[in-house]
Order: structure tokens, then C-alpha cells, then sequence
């Protein structure tokens, strides 16, 4: 249908209900920036073919990160330079959409340099969208692997340096080195008549990701007013005076009817299958009933710290495997120090009733600390009113906080005279236990076969009797 | 002959943000730049209410969504819903 009016176009959400701030009928971006004008080249696009409801945008890091606010898709915001990677994710799982993956040059060419590429590589059902204004716009203005040899930034005072700097990247040069593209163009904003060619390669590429043709790449060189501390019409000059000679406009690549169109498997998400594969069946929950368990341990909050080697990571994950089967949330987040062996090590481990926002416990509600460079390291975090546990075998020196609860229990000992230094992490857990009434100790024993999968059952019968002694060390001297 | 009243150009002059953009674009240099500040505080563009040939020049340069539209030439009221 002839068009009897040029208004915005129905690809846009009509009133930007995701946007901050109490001006949801204009955008985020500066007067005059190009991402304004290239968003509405799609927008329309995506009016015109009536493929609004079946495309899924995958916005950037950059001042496109907002991309989400304006377009009436379905929408990812991915991490800086990964927008390739979500969108394949996207394209693979819906292969009948248009997915659009927009970024700008400090995403695409710097940070995700290498994720654009093996996405082109791949030949990925998707449409890139390139914005190149040689400049980091969001940041305020700095360097990016586009910016024109001499031109100056924040991060080149002097003008960008060759020698020191590099050279800019010819992006969709680059890509047309590689097989599997289908449709490569560079195209400019920055005049009128440009912008229509840019329009036409906007809707090209579109087409031909409705007819599943492959990898489509467009570069747009566009402005950034802001961070080229310029007026928006000396811009456009700008563009076409330095931008044009170094980064030539044209078709790179335009495999058109002789694109290939690859039909790749659908991934399928079936959890059941994957815990068949495990070995976890639903069923095979034990699922313990709860005990009484006091308000003050209803939402831990765990480090469990020491040297590697001393059960730490085990430690944790008996922890969180427990508290799974009485129904609780958990998780486990180990952090290794650099050395293979006998290093520090500490993991991290939430249980409550609620959802689990961060997995690292930076202020932990409960310290388990196996030697005195984890007490000293991680005391002063510990939330007032939570409790510490100690290896008193190892610690040679006295806790300072007076505002948390302590429990100086020989771990060490112990599991050194039940004949193995190993079994330190079920007198953790046996410990835990009497301090939090938590588990019960049979319930843990009957778990054991579980969380030492494959053991003798020597093993876990001495691991049994480590539970029992932590158990019984807390009972007999505290309370 | 259409109804004289098209193709004409209409600036939102509240969400133009006075980039000028469209103003160097436009072929008949019937948009010019406001002596008015809207409440951004921005000199938006405006239409001098006659010579617009309908390029639709200043809608595709324009970066905002909704700051600019344009009634070309077969545009016709009756027919609008
Ligand atoms: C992992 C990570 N590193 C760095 C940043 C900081 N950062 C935000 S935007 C940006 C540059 C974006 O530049 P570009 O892709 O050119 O987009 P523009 O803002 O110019 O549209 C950077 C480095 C970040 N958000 N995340
Ligand atoms: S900083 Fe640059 S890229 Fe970002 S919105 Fe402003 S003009 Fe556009
Ligand atoms: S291009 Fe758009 S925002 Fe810029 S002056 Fe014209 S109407 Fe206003």
C-alpha cells in the first residue's frame, strides 16, 4: 500500500512504558545522533514487511543498550560485545524469527571483536546491524578500534596514533574475508540521499533474513555529535569528508539467490533428559521434613573458608546438597586461589526459603573458618548478630568480634582422632548441624551413600562417625 | 490539482530536539530553525506553511520517532482513519 503520510512508524512501542524518567514519548539519545535515524529506517522496515511480532531484537552495550525501550519486538539486552552470541541463542532456538543483533563499534569491533566473527563464521541466521561513528559515545568519547587515524578523543589527546594505537578496523572488509556471509554492505547517514541507500540495505537485509538466508551484515557510518564534541550538521560533513575516504561505501558480499539456506537442529529443553542423563531422577528426593529450626538461621548466608585440601569445597557442597533435600534454596559458588595445591580456598554458600539474589556471600551471616588466615580475612565481614565457627586446632589466635556468636570447635582434631584428616567436612557438617538444628543427623548419614557417590562403605561409615563426633562436640560444650 | 494543503511538513515542536538535521535536508528550505525555545530548551524546527514538495527528506534525517511527519501529496483526510 502507498504510504499517504511518513509518521512514526508502528514498529516503535507507541508510548515507551520501559523507559526511566517521566519522558516516555522521545528517546535517550543526543540531538542528532544516527542511532535515531537508523532506528527508525528498522522500525519501518519492520512495519512495512509486517514482521514486528516475529523479530527479536538483541540490543548492545553502548548508547543503544536502550535499544529495548523504543522497539515493539521481542527484546534481549545483552552483556558488552555478546550480542552475536544471545542472538544466535535466539536464532537457533526460533528459527522461523528475525533476529536482529544491533550494536554499535565499541561493542562489536573491540570488546566482541571475536564474537562477531565466529558468528559470521557460522553463518548465522541473523542481521547485524553496525553502527561505526568512530567513537565510544556512552562512555563519553573515547578510542574505539573505528576512530580515524589523528582523530582526537579522550583516550587520544594527541590524535589517535598508528604507531602506538593501531589502525581502524575495516569491519565489513574483514567479514568479507570469510565464507559463509550472505549479504555484506557499508552504507552511510550522512545525507539524504544516503540514508535512503541505507534504508534499502535495511530492508534487504531483513528480506533476506525472512527467507532464512543466512548471515546479513550491515555497516552504517553514523555520527556522534556528543562524543566528537560537534554540531549534528557539521557531523554529517564530517562523516562524508574524513569517514567516506577511509571506509569506502558498497556491496562486499551479496550471495543472493545462491545464499545456502542451512537448517540447523532445534535445541530443545528437556531437564528430564538431562537429569537421566546424571543419574537424577525427581523421584530420588528424599525430601526430609523440617525440625525447628531458629529465626536467626532461616537465611544463611555461608563462607567457608581454609587452605586447599581441607574439605572446604566439600564442605560447601554437603551444606547447600543437605538443605536441598529439606526443601530449602541453595546455592554454592566456589572461588580457588591461583595455586593448584595448598592453597587458600572459599566458597560461598546461601539457604533460605526466598530467592537467592547474589551466590557470594560478601557479608556472610555464618564464617567457617579451617585456619587463621580465613579468620583474619574474612572476620570483619561477618554481619553482626551471625555466628563463627573456628577450627581451634589451627587457629592459634582469638576472634575479635564481640557482636557475633563463636564456636571454637577442634575440626582437625577431631577427624584426626576418628583416623583421618579427611574427614574434616562431616565434622563440619555434624557441627552445623547442632548449631543450626537444621539437619538431623540421621538424615545426613542417610544421605552420605549420595554425596560420596561410589565410596566403600568403610568410607562412609567413618564419614558417619564424623558427623556423630561434630554433632556430639557442639552438644557437649555449648548450649 | 490535490487539496493544496498537502504535502506539508509538522513539527512536534516539544519532542524536536533542534539538531537541524532536517532543516539541511530539506530541498526547498521551507524548515527553519525557531527563534521559540521549547521547554528543553531547544530552538525547534518549524515549517514556513508553504512549499513543501512531499520529498519526505526531513522525516528519514530526522532522528526522533515522533518529532516530524510529513502529509504527502495523495494524502486525503476523508480517507484517514
Ligand atoms: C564488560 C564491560 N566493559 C566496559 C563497559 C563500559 N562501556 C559501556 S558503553 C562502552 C562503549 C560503547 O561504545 P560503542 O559500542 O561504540 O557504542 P556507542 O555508545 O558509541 O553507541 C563501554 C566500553 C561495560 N559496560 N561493560
Ligand atoms: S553519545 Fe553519541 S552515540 Fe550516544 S546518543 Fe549521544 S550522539 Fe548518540
Ligand atoms: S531533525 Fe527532528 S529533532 Fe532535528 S530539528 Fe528536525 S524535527 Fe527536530
Amino acid at each position: 500500500m502507498k504510504k499517504t503520510m511518513l509518521q512514526k512508524p508502528k514498529g516503535f512501542i507507541d508510548e515507551y512504558k520501559h523507559k526511566a524518567g517521566a519522558e516516555k514519548d522521545r528517546t535517550h539519545y543526543c540531538p542528532g545522533c544516527g542511532h535515531g535515524i537508523l532506528h527508525k529506517l528498522i522500525a519501518e522496515a519492520l512495519e512495512d514487511f509486517g514482521l514486528v511480532d516475529e523479530t527479536i531484537l538483541i540490543s548492545p552495550v553502548g548508547c543503544s543498550v536502550f535499544a529495548y525501550y523504543y522497539f515493539d519486538t521481542g527484546n534481549f539486552q545483552a552483556a558488552h560485545g555478546r550480542a552475536p552470541a544471545v542472538a544466535t541463542a535466539a536464532s537457533r532456538a526460533n528459527p522461523d524469527k528475525i533476529v536482529i543483533s544491533y550494536q554499535g563499534d565499541g561493542d562489536l569491533a573491540a570488546i566482541g571483536g571475536n564474537n562477531i566473527l565466529q558468528a559470521a563464521n557460522r553463518g548465522e541466521n541473523i542481521v547485524v546491524f553496525f553502527i561505526n561513528n568512530a567513537i565510544y559515545g556512552m562512555t563519553g568519547g573515547q578510542m574505539a578500534p573505528t576512530t580515524l587515524e589523528g582523530q582526537v578523543t579522550t583516550t587520544t589527546p594527541y590524535g589517535r596514533n598508528t604507531d602506538t594505537d593501531g589502525f581502524p578496523i575495516k569491519m565489513s572488509e574483514v567479514l568479507s574475508q570469510l565464507t559463509a556471509p550472505t549479504y555484506i554492505e557499508r552504507v552511510s547517514l550522512h545525507d539524504a540521499p544516503h540514508i535512503r541507500k541505507t534504508r534499502n540495505a535495511v530492508r534487504k537485509a531483513i528480506k533476506n533474513a525472512k527467507e532464512r538466508k543466512g548471515f546479513q551484515f550491515v555497516e552504517v557510518l553514523s555520527t556522534c555529535p556528543s562524543g566528537w564534541k560537534m554540531d549534528p550538521v557539521k557531523s554529517m560533513k564530517w562523516v562524508k569528508e574524513k569517514m567516506l575516504p577511509l571506509y569506502p561505501l558498497g556491496v562486499y558480499r551479496d550471495l543472493g539467490d545462491d545464499a545456502k539456506i542451512t537448517t540447523r537442529p532445534v535445541p530443545v529443553m528437556d531437564p528430564v533428559a538431562v537429569w537421566e542423563k546424571l543419574g537424577i531422577s525427581a523421584e530420588a528426593d528424599v525430601d526430609f521434613p523440617r525440625g525447628d529450626v531458629a529465626e536467626e538461621y532461616r537465611k544463611l548466608s555461608i563462607r567457608v573458608a581454609g587452605f586447599g585440601g581441607q574439605g572446604i569445597m566439600v564442605t560447601g557442597q554437603a551444606l547447600a546438597s543437605v538443605a536441598l533435600e529439606y526443601g530449602y534454596n541453595v546455592s554454592w559458588l566456589p572461588s580457588y586461589g591461583p595455586e593448584m595445591r595448598g592453597g587458600t580456598a572459599n566458597c560461598s554458600v546461601n539457604i533460605q526459603d526466598g530467592q537467592i539474589g547474589a551466590a557470594e556471600a560478601v557479608k556472610p551471616s555464618m564464617l567457617l573458618a579451617m585456619n587463621r588466615p580465613s579468620l583474619e580475612k574474612f572476620e570483619e565481614a561477618v554481619e553482626p548478630g551471625g555466628t563463627l565457627i573456628y577450627n581451634s586446632t589451627l587457629i592459634d589466635i582469638e576472634p575479635t568480634r564481640a557482636d557475633i556468636k563463636v564456636f571454637a570447635i577442634p575440626i582437625t582434631g577431631i577427624a584426626d582422632e576418628l583416623g583421618n584428616t579427611r574427614v574434616q567436612s562431616m565434622v563440619n557438617i555434624g557441627a552445623y548441624a547442632a548449631i543450626t538444628d537444621m539437619f538431623r543427623v540421621e538424615d545426613v548419614i542417610a544421605l552420605l551413600p549420595k554425596l560420596f557417590k561410589g565410596k566403600k562403605q568403610a568410607i562412609l561409615d567413618l564419614n558417619a562417625k564424623a558427623v556423630k563426633a561434630g554433632f556430639a562436640y557442639v552438644k557437649d560444650n555449648f548450649k | 490539482m490535490t487539496d493544496p494543503k498537502y504535502p506539508r511538513s509538522e513539527v512536534n515542536s516539544e519532542k524536536c530536539k533542534g539538531c537541524g538535521l532536517c532543516i539541511a535536508a530539506c530541498p526547498m528550505h521551507v524548515l527553519v530553525e525557531s527563534p521559540k525555545l521549547n521547554s528543553k530548551g531547544y530552538h525547534f524546527a518549524e515549517y514556513v506553511g508553504k512549499g513543501c514538495v512531499g520529498c519526505g527528506n526531513c522525516f528519514y534525517n530526522c532522528p526522533e520517532p515522533d518529532a516530524i511527519l510529513v502529509y504527502l501529496k495523495n494524502y486525503d483526510p476523508e480517507k484517514e482513519v
